[in-house]
């Protein structure tokens, strides 16, 4: 290891930062002005990506030259900043004032929707960009030689922040967007137009996403599946620099880009693990990251259960339902109890989020991670102790209480926004340590032969497992969500600083939540497992945690039942109707959208309202 | 006696299910001062919010220069000319006193002479020497003075103004007692709620009292300082 080789890695280190930045940028400024985490944002950068790199060979064809090349990145960056007003226009605009879960989901919707759209107008294939016209050769640099594209990509970073700072500070446009960051209700009653200046901002978002992903086709081929690696990133940058922060975001892209260059030299295999860490020590230390300040007083709107009348029949309705539950193998074949079973077990895994949500008013959006610690843990225990089912379920639990409890102890100093970000964070950990950690979780291919004991493998004796251990877990549950315990987090949901007052501990309540809520997600995961005889990264991965987001929201997350049914509808409908197109990812997108926009509070929320207004 | 400006007709407000005002009707007339004064939690704050469109209101007739206000939002409001400076001044602090003076900036109506940073700092000579500073390092005293500044920067005909003389010291009131004075000059009516009442009987034409958020007096403030147990009763003072 020589200077020029040290030099070399700065410099690359530098180039991924300078990219990062320059799509992290737009999602702190939109955030900072909409206050939405902007999911998209990442299928911005893609389809910034998929349009320059269809884009620009065919302009390269009718004029060759650097002209050329850099008008086609302009105006692939453009398209995207037009698309972004389009979301605005139609999605955001009617989001703003909802609670910040509903803004993830729907945002998270657009992502589905981008994903399908993008290969149906771009195709499967990944598309390989031109290179720039005019930087073929490579520079030398201390002897040896280093792309000289890289280094325009270094330069364009600084650039960028330059233009954005000079657009902030010396326009009235950046007057008032910084003003709009700081009061949006201010603001309009000084006669701004909050409309046109929130479509504005979506527009230079979006600009700076598009740009972002078009600066890469020479570098790397535009592909499905660089929206979600990109967010990720894009999210440790917007809250290790602190949310709403451009300055902010640019000092953190250097300190990942030069964490990321070095770290491969110090730890070949742990790229991810290094930049989430980052991420966790930064917002221990500073939990608003280096430039960010505590969310405004009411940015944050928890909705949860509230306290119901017990209905005199519920216990017969308790009893009803399992007796027709355990008689489901009279009637149905192996394949129904298959579906069956998963139903039970996702109805466990969303119920288990719906004690930090609904009653802890804590938005995980990491929940995959002890889902997946939890199948992972039992997977681990048969792989490598050789432990039969009986005690591989329990090591599973374990250690996803564990985990819960080493997040929990992060992340209950957090809030809102803040508190999604680190959990979600907190799952891309995992999901990297399972990914690249082949020696031992076997990487992509996961872990095979994972089958539950001889008495418990027929799918009828396996569904009536997963059925007993589904309904205590539940049953359980709903009596701590009764009890005083509960009553003190849904206490510190609705206002923390008065439940502090009258002597709560609330930052106890929510560890001990977190722990009960891993544990229980963590034995829906090992019961996963056994039911499918294999883990693999994807358990862990944020469609997952989406997945038990999305149940809770179709079920209704008022209610203590909403994410029972929730789970039961989606994965009813994801069976019957996945088969029938390809665009499952499209259909799903749109439904969570149209959830939020019209039936916010789900199918038993609704059920009840009804029942209510009839009363 | 001149037309009046803003009219409101049996506003009411509520927050969630709690109804907090009760049925104001009132005028406020070009260029007069017209206090708001009442108890603490009267209604005060809320009534000029209602006006603004940031509190959810229904009132009987809500109108602005003959222009209906209801169901208007807020920054079209600002728009026809009705400035607001809020009780928590609400300055944009990473904003240096330039820059909040630029995000209140709108253009001035026919035949008016507009607010310019430079006629505004001879109202406020203690805001010229600090404009590149942010609103965060400010007294509140300055605060109060920047608000009420960037408000007039959108050159209003009508201003809410609410308790500008609240925890800032006794000499910066004086000099908001003259800013309201030189406004009234400029031809722009103040709507002007205060819990002090010294202050407020010192430079209001007229006075509305409200007691729990309905209405127990309107007339001028002449006959409400002489009407001593009235101002006992429902002010305490």
């Amino acid at each position: 290891m020589d200077l020029s080789f040290l030099a070399i890695q700065a410099l690359n280190g530098l180039s991924s930062a300078s990219s990062l930045f320059i799509t992290a940028c737009g999602l702190t400024l939109v955030f900072g002005v909409t206050r939405i985490v902007n999911f998209a944002h990442g299928s911005l950068y893609m389809i910034g990506a998929y349009t320059a790199a269809t884009l620009v060979p065919r302009l390269l064809e009718l004029s060759f030259g650097p002209v050329t090349f850099w008008a086609g990145i302009l105006a692939s960056a453009i398209i995207v900043g037009l698309i972004g007003i389009l979301i605005e226009v139609l999605l955001l605009r009617r989001i703003y004032g909802a609670p910040e879960l509903f803004q993830l989901l729907a945002t998270f919707g657009v992502v589905l929707v981008v994903q399908d759209l993008t290969i149906l107008i771009f195709g499967p294939e990944d598309i390989l960009g031109p290179r720039a016209p005019g930087l073929r050769a490579p520079v030398d640099i201390l002897g040896r030689r280093f792309p000289s594209y890289e280094l325009v990509l270094i330069a364009a970073g600084p650039i960028v922040l330059g233009l954005v700072w000079l657009l902030l500070r010396k326009t009235r446009f950046g007057v008032l967007v910084r003003a709009a960051t700081q009061d949006r209700e201010m603001i309009a009653a000084l006669g701004v137009n909050q409309a046109l200046l929130f479509t504005g901002t979506l527009f230079l978002g979006a600009f700076l996403a598009g740009l972002g992903g078009a600066l890469q086709i020479p570098r790397v081929s535009a592909h499905a599946g660089m929206d979600l690696s990109i967010i990720a990133e894009a999210f440790v940058v917007t809250v290790v620099g602190g949310m709403g922060s451009v300055p902010g975001a640019f000092l953190a892209a250097i300190v990942i880009g030069q964490l990321q260059a070095f770290g491969i030299l110090i730890f070949p295999k742990s790229t991810l693990v290094v930049v989430f860490l980052l991420m966790a020590v930064v917002l221990a230390v500073r939990p608003y990251g280096f430039f960010g300040r505590p969310e405004v007083i009411g940015g944050t709107h928890a909705v949860g259960i509230a306290s119901r009348e017990r209905s005199p029949f519920a216990v017969l309705a308790v009893l009803a339902v399992v007796g027709i539950l355990a008689a489901l193998p009279l009637i149905g074949d192996a394949y129904v109890l298959k579906v069956a079973t998963e139903i039970l077990i996702f109805a466990l895994f969303a119920f288990s989020l719906q004690l930090l949500i609904g009653v802890g008013g804590l938005v995980s959006f990491g929940h995959a991670a002890f889902f997946g610690l939890g199948a992972y843990g039992a997977a681990l225990a048969v792989k490598w102790l050789a432990l039969p089912m009986e005690a591989a379920l329990p090591t599973g639990l374990l250690l996803a209480a564990l985990g819960a409890a080493l997040v929990g102890a992060f992340v209950v100093r957090l809030s809102g926004i803040y508190l999604a970000m680190m959990t979600l964070a907190a799952a891309q950990i995992v999901f990297a340590v399972a990914f690249q950690w082949v020696d031992v979780t076997g990487g992509d291919n996961g872990i095979v032969g994972v089958w539950p004991s001889a008495w418990a493998s027929g799918p009828t004796a396996y569904y009536l497992f997963a059925l007993a251990l589904t309904t205590a877990v539940v049953l359980l549950l709903m009596r701590i969500i009764d009890a005083p315990f509960g009553y003190a987090l849904r206490a510190a949901r609705d206002s923390a600083a008065r439940a502090e007052a009258i002597g709560l501990n609330i930052r106890r309540h929510r560890w001990i939540a977190f722990i009960l809520s891993g544990a229980a997600a963590g034995l829906a995961g090992g019961i996963y497992a056994f039911s499918r005889g294999s883990v693999d990264p994807t358990l862990l991965g944020i469609p997952t945690s989406v997945d038990a987001l999305t149940m809770l929201l179709v079920g209704g997350i008022q209610t203590v039942t909403g994410p029972l049914v929730g789970a039961g509808v989606l994965h009813v409908l994801r069976d019957q109707i996945m088969p029938l197109t390809s665009l499952w990812r499209l259909v799903l997108g749109l439904s969570i959208i149209a959830i939020v926009l019209i039936f916010p509070r789900g199918i038993v929320g609704t059920l009840r309202a009804w029942q209510e207004e009839r009363a | 006696m001149s037309e009046p400006l803003l009219e409101i007709w049996n506003m009411t407000a509520s927050y969630g299910r709690a109804q907090v005002l009760f049925g104001l009707t009132f005028q406020l007339r070009a260029g007069e001062v017209l206090a708001l004064v009442g108890r603490n939690g009267a209604g005060k704050t809320t009534t000029l919010k209602a006006i603004m469109g940031l509190v959810p209101a229904t009132a009987q007739r809500a109108n602005f220069k003959g222009q209906s206000l209801s169901r208007l939002p807020p920054y079209r409001i600002a728009r026809l000319g009705l400035g607001y400076v809020p009780e928590d001044r609400r300055i944009f602090t990473d904003l240096t006193v330039d820059e909040n003076l630029e995000a209140g900036r709108k253009a001035a109506g026919a035949g008016r002479s507009p607010w310019t940073p430079e006629r505004l700092f001879e109202l406020f000579p203690n805001l010229a020497e600090m404009r590149g500073r942010r609103g965060n390092q400010m007294s509140g005293g300055e605060q109060q003075m920047l608000a009420i500044a960037r408000t007039l920067m959108g050159n209003p005909d009508a201003i809410l103004l609410d308790e500008p003389s609240e925890g800032i010291a006794p000499v910066i009131v004086q000099m908001m007692a003259q800013a309201i004075r030189v406004m009234k000059a400029e031809g722009v009516a103040v709507l002007l709620s205060e819990q002090n009442w010294a202050f407020a009987a010192g430079i209001s034409d007229r006075a509305i009292v409200i007691e729990r958020g309905e209405m127990r007096f309107q007339g001028s403030m002449a006959e409400l300082i002489a009407d001593e147990r009235l101002r006992t009763e429902t002010l305490g003072v």
